[in-house]
C-alpha cells in the first residue's frame, strides 16, 4: 500500500532554540507547580519526581503537550489494574531501584545493564511524540530517553537476528493476578523497527524520571504504533530470529496484530480507528497513517499489505 | 418476615418514599453533571460520562428486576409500587447514555453513528436494547395498562429480560480484555432470572403433583398434555 500522507514533521516544526528555552522553562515551572499542588492527586509521594535534564530532540513535534496531570493519571498499565486511574493509584509500591535489564539472544555481547548505566549510555533527549492508543484517544507526551539502537549497538546483534522481544516486569505480589493477559507482558518489534531512530528507550517524561504508572524505570516508546506496543518496566530484551509472541496478539489475534501500526484504514473489529480524541479536546480528529510518522517509517513496510499485516 | 408482612406504608408514607426514591435516583446524574462542571472526571470526561450513564442504565434495569424476587422473599408487597419509577429511570439513564454517545462522543456525526450501529456488534446490541426499552417506557402508565389489558401488558413487559441480557452482552463485547465487570453484572442477572425460573419450576411441580397412590403413568401423560 502506498502512503500518500505527507509527514507532520516539517522543518518549520523543528523547535527553534528560543522556543526550546521557553518550553524548558514552561516544563520546569509546570512540573514544579504540579508537584507542589497536584502530587497527591496523581498518587505520587511528595518529592518522588527526580528531575532528568535532557536536550530537546529535533524529532519532536511542536503540537501542544497533553497536561502533565493527564499523562500521569490516565494510564493503561494492566498489571496495576484495568481502569485508567488504577496504575497511578497502585503502581507506587513497585521498587525501581536497583533495576537490571538483561539483553541477550542473537547478539555477540549479551549483557546485563543496571538502570544507572542505562541513564548514562547515551545523551538524554526530550522527544515530544504523539501517542495513539488503540482505544481511539491520543496524547502528546514529552518523553526522555535515546534511540533504542544505541543500546542494541552495544550488544552487537548477529547477522541472523530478525526480531527484538521485550519482557516486562511481573511481580504477582503487587500486580494483578487475574490472567487478563498472559503475564508477564511481552512485546516485540522487527529488528529494523527496533533500530529505527524514532524507537525510544525511555527513561523519563515531563522533565523527570518515569513515574511508576508510566512504565518506570525504563520502557520502550514506538510512536507510530498503538500504545500497547510500547512495553513498560522492561527487564529483558531478547534478540531472536523468529517473531516473538506478544501479549495482546496472544490474547486476541484477530483484534491486535504483531505490527499494530496506527492505521485509520484498518478498523479494530469492534470500533473504528479512523478518528481519535486528543485528550483535552472535545471533537475527534482524523487519525493519520503511522500516527503522522509515515515519512519516517512507511519505508519499513514497502510492499507489505498493511491490511493483512495489521 | 411476619414483621415485614405486617408493615405496609400508608398512602402518605408511600408518597414520601416515592419522592425520596426519585431524588435518590437522580443522585448519579447530579454527581456526573457536577463533576463535569468542576472538571473532576479525569483526563477523558466524555468516556467517563459514557461509562457512568451506561453502567447506571444497566444497574437500574437490574434493580427493577430485583423488585419481584425481593417482594416475594420479604413479603413486602408494596415494593411493587416503586418498580415503575425504577424502570423509567433505567430508560432515562439509557437516553442520557445515548445522548452522551451521539452528542459528546460522536458530535452528531450521523454517518459515523449509522456505521457504528450497523458494523459494531456491541453498539448494535446496545441500540436494540434501547429501542426495545422505548415501548416499555411508553406503556408504563395506568392509562396504557388499562388500554392494553393486564395480560398483553405483561407479555410486552417480559421483553425486559431480553433487554437486560442485551445490556450485559453489550458491556461484555465492549471491554478489551478484562471481563470482570460485565461478569459481575452477568452473574447478578443470572441470579435474578434463575430465581424466577426456579420458582416457575416449583410452581409447575406443585401443579403436577398428583394425589398419592395415583399410577405413575398418568403423570407422564399429563406432562405431555401441557
Ligand atoms: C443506542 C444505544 C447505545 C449506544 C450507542 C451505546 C454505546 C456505548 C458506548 C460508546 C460505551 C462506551 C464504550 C467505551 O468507551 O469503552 C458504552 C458503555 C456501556 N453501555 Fe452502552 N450504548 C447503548 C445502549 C446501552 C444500553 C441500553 C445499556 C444498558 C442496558 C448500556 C450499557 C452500557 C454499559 C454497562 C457500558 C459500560 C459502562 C462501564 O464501562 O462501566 N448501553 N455504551
Amino acid at each position: 500500500m502506498l502512503i500518500r500522507q505527507p509527514t507532520d514533521i516539517v522543518p518549520s516544526e523543528i523547535t527553534s532554540p528560543e522556543l526550546f528555552r521557553a518550553r524548558r522553562q514552561f516544563l520546569r515551572l509546570g512540573a514544579g507547580a504540579a508537584l507542589a499542588g497536584g502530587a497527591g492527586l496523581v498518587g505520587l509521594p511528595a518529592g518522588a519526581a527526580e528531575s532528568l535534564p535532557a536536550r530537546l530532540s529535533p524529532l519532536s513535534t511542536d503540537e501542544p503537550l497533553t497536561g502533565r496531570k493527564d499523562v500521569l493519571s490516565y494510564n493503561n498499565y494492566y498489571e496495576f489494574g484495568t481502569d485508567k486511574s488504577d496504575p497511578a493509584a497502585n503502581a507506587g509500591v513497585m521498587k525501581t531501584r536497583p533495576w537490571e535489564v538483561r539483553v541477550e539472544g542473537l547478539v555477540a555481547k549479551p549483557r546485563t545493564f543496571g538502570i544507572e548505566e542505562l541513564l548514562k549510555l547515551a545523551p538524554l533527549e526530550e522527544r515530544i511524540y504523539r501517542l495513539r492508543c488503540v482505544e481511539a484517544w491520543s496524547m502528546v507526551v514529552p518523553w526522555i530517553g535515546y534511540s533504542l539502537s544505541a543500546l542494541l549497538q552495544q550488544v552487537e546483534p548477529l547477522g541472523s537476528a530478525r526480531y527484538v522481544a521485550f519482557d516486562s516486569h511481573y511481580d504477582p505480589a503487587i500486580m494483578l493476578r487475574r490472567p487478563v493477559l498472559d503475564w508477564p507482558y511481552k512485546e516485540g518489534l522487527r529488528l529494523d523497527e527496533a533500530m529505527h531512530p524514532l524507537t525510544l528507550l525511555t527513561l523519563g517524561v515531563y522533565g523527570e524520571v518515569l513515574p511508576n504508572q508510566n512504565g518506570a524505570p525504563v520502557r520502550i516508546v514506538v510512536p507510530w504504533k498503538y500504545g500497547y506496543k510500547s512495553a513498560k518496566s522492561i527487564v529483558r530484551i531478547r534478540v531472536t530470529d523468529t517473531q516473538p509472541a506478544t501479549a495482546w496478539n496472544t490474547a486476541a489475534p484477530e483484534e491486535y496484530g504483531f505490527y499494530s501500526n496506527v492505521n485509520p484504514e484498518v478498523d479494530h473489529p469492534r470500533w473504528s480507528q479512523a478518528r481519535e480524541r486528543r485528550i483535552g479536546d472535545f471533537r475527534k480528529r482524523p487519525t493519520l497513517p503511522f500516527n503522522g510518522y509515515a515519512e519516517q517509517v512507511a519505508g519499513l513496510y514497502q510492499g507489505m499489505d498493511l491490511k493483512r499485516f495489521y | 418476615m411476619s414483621v415485614a408482612q405486617r408493615w405496609t406504608p400508608t398512602p402518605g408514607q408511600l408518597s414520601f418514599m416515592k419522592a425520596a426514591l426519585f431524588a435518590l435516583c437522580l443522585v448519579p446524574l447530579a454527581l456526573l453533571v457536577l463533576d463535569w462542571d468542576r472538571d473532576a472526571l479525569g483526563a477523558n470526561p466524555i468516556e467517563a460520562v459514557a461509562h457512568a450513564t451506561g453502567a447506571w442504565t444497566l444497574r437500574f434495569l437490574l434493580i427493577t428486576l430485583a423488585i419481584t424476587p425481593l417482594r416475594r422473599l420479604t413479603g413486602l408487597h408494596w415494593l411493587l409500587r416503586l418498580r415503575r419509577m425504577l424502570g423509567l429511570f433505567a430508560f432515562a439513564y439509557g437516553v442520557a447514555h445515548l445522548l452522551a454517545y451521539v452528542w459528546l462522543d460522536q458530535y452528531f456525526d450521523w454517518t459515523a453513528i449509522a456505521m457504528d450501529i450497523l458494523k459494531r456488534p456491541y453498539i448494535t446490541v446496545g441500540f436494540v436494547a434501547l429501542v426495545l426499552m422505548t415501548p416499555l417506557a411508553l406503556t408504563s402508565n395506568n392509562r396504557m395498562i388499562r388500554q392494553l389489558g393486564g395480560r398483553r401488558w405483561q407479555a410486552l413487559h417480559r421483553s425486559v429480560y431480553a433487554i437486560a441480557l442485551l445490556g450485559v452482552v453489550h458491556f461484555w463485547w465492549l471491554v478489551k480484555a478484562d471481563v470482570l465487570d460485565p461478569l459481575i453484572y452477568a452473574v447478578i442477572l443470572a441470579g435474578l432470572l434463575g430465581i424466577r425460573a426456579w420458582w416457575r419450576q416449583q410452581e409447575r411441580i406443585r401443579q403436577l403433583s398428583t394425589p398419592p397412590g395415583a399410577p405413575p403413568g398418568r403423570r407422564v401423560i399429563r406432562i405431555a398434555a401441557r
